[in-house]
């Protein structure tokens, strides 16, 4: 019983050095280069700065939420500097050290995307869940689920686009979609003889992606439907949406 | 007991022990394998060269939360109210959350007076919804003469939809809260909102307010 008891503790003091050892190894430091560098106890420019650290002297930096860094001065006092000021901080080797911003070029240069959008879907309420994934410069491909909330019928659709870009470059970029999915729509049950339907449908849509800030992207877009209903007449549903999406 | 304690103490010590000497006399030896090594360099520069990887910075932009707390429901009463939120912190101001829970609604006044009248056969409501917060007033509450925790006034916006009697429902909702940190990554809020939907279970279409309070516990990751 005693010896399995000491095995255990022998085994916890090794893994306590072990990850002691990490933890130094994963260390990011700086060496503070302005006057001093402010530190406030949260995240935010409205909670009160209670600590600073001095040039010369180095900090720890322990994690980032938004444009916020925590760090651990010399004195092992913890706080959140702003980036705007962790920029101006110089790494160990002496050079500067580049905190990038997430800005437009990242936007341009991103390649996955999720986007929440709302609108209006042949007279019913809609929302588009979206995700994307630019394979060039100028193509993305899209799926896009949606909800759609009438009057009459509710539903929801599923589909597969491509989406061209003309001008990538542009901080307002246009753009042309093409796709195919499914729509199902359900009439509500307080209407005689409902009726299911689940029909294939071809999207042709056009639209504009705005850059605003950080991560985030204005989007605005119509769309027609081509409904292959089983009935004779196929279905013509036009849809307009505004939202946004995120890249990362 | 007490010379149990000590033996379990002292083995524990004897292994940091021998791991120190293990390592620091690797160390002499490996320093005297060097010394001999570059014996005719006299000045060996000893500049440790450590770059920042700022990818491996641990970023705490989302937060997860569970929720519980009381839903009144128009014409049905008030009743317990639990799902989850997941939000996404897009600067110091603004965080996008997304909401799923559920309730399970109580007898109208009409079906406790009817006498056996039923209005409803799935008593269920479930909803989503897709806010936008804004945090208003960051600061500190304090407890007691120690303690400062960070704490946020938030105001909440956001659409959604709403499974109720049978029917999905445009929902539009709004609402705020206050959120207390006692640590960096761990927050307790407590948030009031109103949803606000169409229904038709009483025979008319109306647009009902429904209240609801939670207490909401989050993680940050």
């Amino acid at each position: 019983m005693r010896g399995i008891r000491a095995g255990l503790i022998r085994c916890s003091v090794w893994l306590c050095l072990m990850m002691a050892g990490s933890a130094l190894a994963d260390e990011q430091r700086v060496v503070i280069a302005d006057p001093f560098i402010e530190m406030r106890t949260g995240p935010g420019s409205g909670y009160p700065i209670t600590q600073i650290v001095e040039r010369g002297a180095e900090a720890i930096i322990l994690k980032r939420r938004t444009e916020w860094f925590k760090i651990r001065g010399p004195r092992g006092d913890e706080g959140w500097a702003h980036r705007d000021q962790m920029q101006r901080t110089l790494q160990p080797s002496g050079e500067r050290v580049d905190f990038p911003d997430v800005d437009e070029a990242a936007w341009k240069d991103s390649r996955w995307s999720a986007g929440l959008m709302a609108g209006d879907f042949g007279g019913a309420t809609v929302y588009t869940v979206t995700g994307g994934y630019r394979f060039s410069k100028h193509l993305t491909a899209e799926l896009n689920a949606s909800q759609i909330l009438g009057n009459f019928s509710d539903g929801w659709s599923a589909s597969v686009n491509v989406v061209h870009s003309f001008f990538p470059d542009w901080r307002a970029s246009p753009f042309f979609s093409i796709g195919t999915g499914v729509v199902r729509i359900e009439p509500k049950s307080t209407l005689a003889q409902p009726e299911d339907r689940t029909d294939q449908m071809a999207v042709v849509g056009a639209g504009v992606n705005a850059y605003v800030s950080r991560r985030f992207v204005l989007r605005a877009e119509y769309k027609g439907y081509v409904v292959l209903s089983s009935r004779n007449d196929n279905e013509d549903l036009d849809e307009w949406k505004a939202g946004f999406t995120v890249f990362f | 007991m007490e010379s149990r304690i000590h033996s379990i103490f002292l083995t524990g010590l004897r292994s940091i022990a021998i791991g120190i000497l293990a390592s620091s006399s690797l160390g002499i030896s490996v320093a005297i394998a060097q010394d001999a090594d570059d014996a005719p360099q006299v000045i060996e520069p000893k500049v440790e060269r450590r770059d920042i990887d700022v990818a491996a910075i641990d970023t705490e932009d989302f937060e997860l939360t569970a929720f519980v707390g009381l839903m009144g429901v128009e014409d049905f009463e008030s009743n317990a109210v639990y799902g989850a939120r997941l939000a996404y912190h897009i600067s110091e101001w603004l965080f996008a959350e997304a909401t799923y829970g559920m309730t399970e609604v109580g007898t109208s006044s009409f079906e406790k007076l009817g006498g056996g009248a039923v209005l409803l056969a799935d008593r269920d409501l479930t909803y989503y919804d897709l806010s936008v917060g804004y945090n208003l007033f960051p600061g500190e509450v304090f407890f007691g003469t120690k303690r400062a925790w960070n704490s946020s006034v938030y105001l909440l916006g956001g659409m959604g939809s709403t499974d109720f009697a049978g029917d999905n429902q445009f929902t539009v909702t709004f609402g705020f809260g206050i959120k207390v940190l006692p640590t960096d990554y761990i927050a307790v809020r407590l948030e009031a909102r109103d949803y606000m939907f169409d229904t038709e279970v009483t025979g008319e279409k109306k647009t009902t307010h429904n209240l609801q309070t939670t207490l909401n516990l989050s993680w940050f990751f």
